[in-house]
């Protein structure tokens, strides 16, 4: 019995290596099964999730394309809008406002980023990846040929988009979604499957350029955000600018129309991109040496600058690259808020229930739905801050703070180094939030003083930002298994300061949240008592943590 | 001035001339005991090779000398200080290449180099790049493109680059190929020379052998023993081959002699130390017509030592060898 399963395999890998034709391909399908078996939590987890974002924007959908005529003709004027159109899609969408319609503008430009995220990370996984931490060069001893790999992983990435396509196929006719068509909604996950398959093919290419995961799925995603950037650019521009749309494979498959205008044949152009820069992968990738990238690694300085031996210098440095990033991406957050906070008033009028919630802040309607996005702002700030000072659990368990404490550099100076970075990049990055927001906000607005008020309401969240970081110090000092737990900090403040405002909960659950004592500028007045508190149990937790810090025991790696 | 030199070269204090002074370590991780009462003695100048297996307990003596881990019980001294509480004015005085030497993926080696010697009051810049050209480093690779070998040279560039009195090292060549083994065991003698205090933690023998004025061996957490590898060879078994006139008898019956075999006037067995000098007298009683003796190897050293061990787990617990290994993965 247990001969026949043994040789089952073997005979197969016989009968691979006995066809010159698909020699190169040998052990493919076994690769490729335990890609996915590999990726059984995480790709369904993806799909699913997908799937649900889309979902979960039926009712949005439903409440923005009103039957009545005179509401529709006021949002259609609303959407239309540059800031809108930025973020949506192209403006044929509204030319037939049906809740499928306003579902398809809302979420296939998001479901395509997702999407293209999802095969990215897939293809760069099981290729890339693992031939830099030296897995894929046992693998490739075996009798697996030259392109299997690439091969499975593609296949691996082809699976979850084709799954993808086919669930949001079957199940959007039956979300309760009216205008949705079966052939729309076939339409629809064939886009976001093909978009899939762009960018997995994308992916293909970029982990053959360099030798390091980071930089394969850095240059992909580079890809996917140009390729939304230039629609975006397209969708708002007219004459020759709204060419760039076209230029996008996002912006293709975003004219197939589902829901409106049903035209398959965009797709086909995507589906050539797919096959195309996948091919071009296949190409490269009998270019280089297993291991190796196309592209030379780069090389650096022989020696560190003064400022880099300078513990705070080296702290700073280390945590560049995520301050640079939350800057960038809170920076683009704020302004996108900001572009459509002159609109609120026309967007919410007919939303009873969230003007209810908003108006209890006090303040007009504009400067409390600005106040909601300043807690939504410093909520992403504070994720920051989590990660940041996070950042010596993780320095320890990696091995890398052994030699350095191994040095002159005490404990206390090395943590604080970092928690300086951590606390005073987060200060950065909410306001570069409040900066974007209170620019574009008063720009939209048209009121100049409002500018001044959205940075001071940005900067009130530091102390919230501070208490987050203490308490992620405090469990680094004393508790350091039990580092996550500082995660619940931001996730319980989004929660009851965000949701919970629909729910109306009472208010002890909002002041267990550090975020629940800020003054919801510009809506309410300013307080400085809480500030000054939460600054104060910030220092004490912080002094907490390094002492619990001092007296411990580094874990080696 | 020079009064002073010479009164500090001449009249040594007691205490100085003790390196490092460990007694009655004890160390736990949950249930694992992975320190049980060790004892360590270097003396100041000399070069102390730490042997034992995986899981012995080196690593964890290194960390606790370092102040980065706290011991249960016993006590360490560090060139006169407390290697906890004293820890940053110890650490601007000696050097440390971990076993496993990780580095920051985005900063090139010659960051690293740099960042490690500075943080820990400086370095010798020629010394530096003299080192950096005999391990044949490339100084601007980024850390996450080093291969093992590469990251340990790091490590082993910025300690010797110093001028820290003492060195720690643990396995540091682990890694290293046999040139670049050559090289590290040159520059340890040169630092060695400069009268610089070397413990070194190993399990490469012919290294220990080379290198070490004495050594310390452990097993369990505790130190089994210690000395220099002449007192050791005494105190263990020479093999003996000899050719004699006549068939030698009796031979079994003197203590000490071990694995006897004879064929003819052809015999070979070992013997204690402590009895050498009975055996070869009997010999010599028969007529000796050639004699080699080997000296026992480190490897037959350290076999004595942990071959009861060994078959003790072979019969009473698979286990023990899974306890050995979690006491040293466990700080994880």
């Amino acid at each position: 019995m247990s001969t026949v399963t043994d040789t089952a395999p073997r005979t197969g890998a016989v009968r691979d290596q006995s066809r010159p034709a698909g020699q190169a391909l040998a052990g493919t399908g076994t690769l490729f099964r335990f890609a996915l078996r590999r990726d059984r939590v995480r790709l369904p987890a993806w799909v699913v999730a997908i799937v649900f974002l889309t979902l979960s924007s039926v009712k949005k959908a439903t409440d923005m394309a009103p039957e009545d005529p005179e509401k529709a003709a006021d949002m259609v004027k609303t959407l239309s809008g540059p800031a809108m159109l930025a973020m949506t899609g192209p403006e044929h969408y509204l030319s037939e406002l049906t809740p499928a319609s306003m579902l398809s503008l809302l979420m296939l430009g998001y479901g395509a980023i997702l999407a293209g995220l999802m095969s990215v990370l897939t293809v760069v996984r099981h290729t890339r990846a693992d031939e830099e931490t030296g897995t894929a060069e046992l693998v490739r001893s075996g009798v697996v040929g030259r392109h299997a790999t690439l091969t499975a992983a593609l296949a691996t990435a082809a699976t979850a988009d084709a799954v993808l396509g086919l669930l949001l196929a079957g199940t959007l006719p039956g979300a309760g979604l009216h205008g949705a068509t079966a052939g729309g909604a076939l339409l629809y996950g064939a886009a976001i499957t093909v978009i899939g398959l762009v960018f997995a093919g994308v992916a293909a290419v970029t982990v053959q350029l360099s030798a390091h995961a980071r930089a394969a799925s850095g240059a992909a995603l580079a890809v996917l955000g140009a390729a939304y950037a230039l629609r975006a650019a397209g969708d708002v521009g007219t004459g020759a600018v709204s060419v760039l749309s076209v230029l996008s494979p996002i912006g293709w498959i975003q004219r197939a129309y589902p829901f409106v205008d049903n035209r398959w044949w965009p797709l086909l152009p995507a589906l050539a991109l797919a096959v195309g820069t996948a091919a071009a992968g296949y190409v490269l990738s009998t270019r280089r040496d297993v291991g190796a990238g196309l592209l030379p690694p780069r090389t650096g300085r022989r020696g560190a600058s003064a400022a880099l031996t300078h513990p705070l210098g080296f702290a700073v440095r280390l945590h560049r690259g995520l301050v640079l990033g939350f800057s960038a991406a809170l920076l683009v957050l704020g302004a996108m808020y900001g572009s459509i906070l002159g609109d609120v008033d026309d967007m919410l009028k007919d939303l009873d229930d969230v003007r209810e919630a908003l108006a209890e802040a006090g303040g007009t309607l504009v400067e409390s739905f600005a106040s909601t996005v300043m807690l939504v702002v410093a909520v992403v700030a504070s994720l920051f801050v989590v990660m940041a000072a996070l950042r010596p659990r993780s320095e320890e368990t990696s091995g890398r703070v052994e030699p350095l404490l191994a040095t002159g550099l005490s404990r206390t100076r090395w943590a604080a180094s970092h928690l300086v970075a951590a606390l005073g990049g987060g200060t950065l990055v909410l306001l570069l939030g409040a900066l974007g927001l209170g620019l574009a906000g008063a720009a939209s607005v048209g009121d100049g003083d409002l500018f001044a008020d959205l940075l001071g309401a940005g900067l009130a969240y530091a102390p919230a930002l501070w208490v987050t970081g203490g308490v992620a110090v405090l469990l680094f000092g004393w508790a350091p298994r039990a580092t996550a737990l500082a995660w619940a900090v931001p996730a319980y403040g989004f929660a009851v300061g965000y949701v919970g405002k629909l729910l109306d909960l009472p208010g002890w659950l909002n002041d267990l949240s550090p975020f629940g004592h800020i003054p919801q500028l510009p809506a309410t007045e300013l307080r400085w008592t809480p500030l000054v508190l939460l600054t104060l149990v910030a220092a004490a937790l912080i002094a907490g943590g390094l002492a619990g810090f001092r007296r411990r025991d580094l874990e080696a790696k | 001035m020079n009064a002073s030199t010479t009164a500090t070269a001449a009249a040594p204090s007691a205490a100085s001339t003790t390196a490092i002074s460990v007694s009655g370590l004890v160390k736990t991780f949950g249930s694992t005991r992975a320190l049980d009462g060790l004892d360590l003695q270097v003396a100041t100048g000399e070069v102390h090779g730490f042997l034992g297996p995986n899981g012995a307990g080196k690593s964890t003596t290194l960390r606790i000398l370092l102040g980065l881990l706290r011991a249960d019980a016993g006590t360490a001294r560090l060139l006169d200080a407390d290697p906890w509480h004293d820890a940053v004015a110890l650490h601007r005085r000696l050097a440390y290449v971990p076993g496993d030497v990780e580095l920051w993926p985005n900063l090139t080696g010659g960051e690293a180099i740099d960042l490690l010697a500075r943080l820990r009051g400086g370095m010798d810049v020629k010394k530096r790049a003299e080192l950096i050209e005999r391990f044949d480093l490339d100084p601007t690779k980024k850390g996450r493109s080093y291969s093992k070998g590469n990251r340990q040279k790091v490590a082993i560039i910025a300690a010797l680059a110093s001028d820290a009195e003492l060195l720690l090292l643990d396995e540091p060549t682990s890694g290293l190929d046999p040139l670049m083994e050559v090289v590290f065991q040159d520059v340890i003698l040169q630092a060695k020379a400069q009268g610089r205090t070397v413990l070194l933690s190993s399990h490469i023998l012919s290294q220990v052998e080379k290198l070490c004025d004495r050594l310390s061996i452990v097993r369990l957490g505790r130190t089994v023993q210690s000395g220099t590898l002449g007192e050791m060879r005494h105190l263990t078994r020479t093999t003996i081959e000899a050719e004699t006139d006549g068939p030698v008898t009796g031979l079994e019956q003197l203590p000490g002699v071990h694995d006897l075999v004879t064929d003819g006037a052809r015999v070979r067995f070992a013997v204690d130390g402590a009895h050498l000098d009975a055996a070869v007298r009997h010999l010599s009683g028969v007529g000796l017509r050639s004699l080699v003796s080997h000296p026992p190897t480190l490897e037959e050293l350290m076999l004595r030592h942990y071959g009861d061990e060994l078959s003790e787990r072979g019969h009473t617990s698979a286990g023990a060898a899974a306890d050995a290994s979690a006491a040293e993965g466990s700080p994880r």
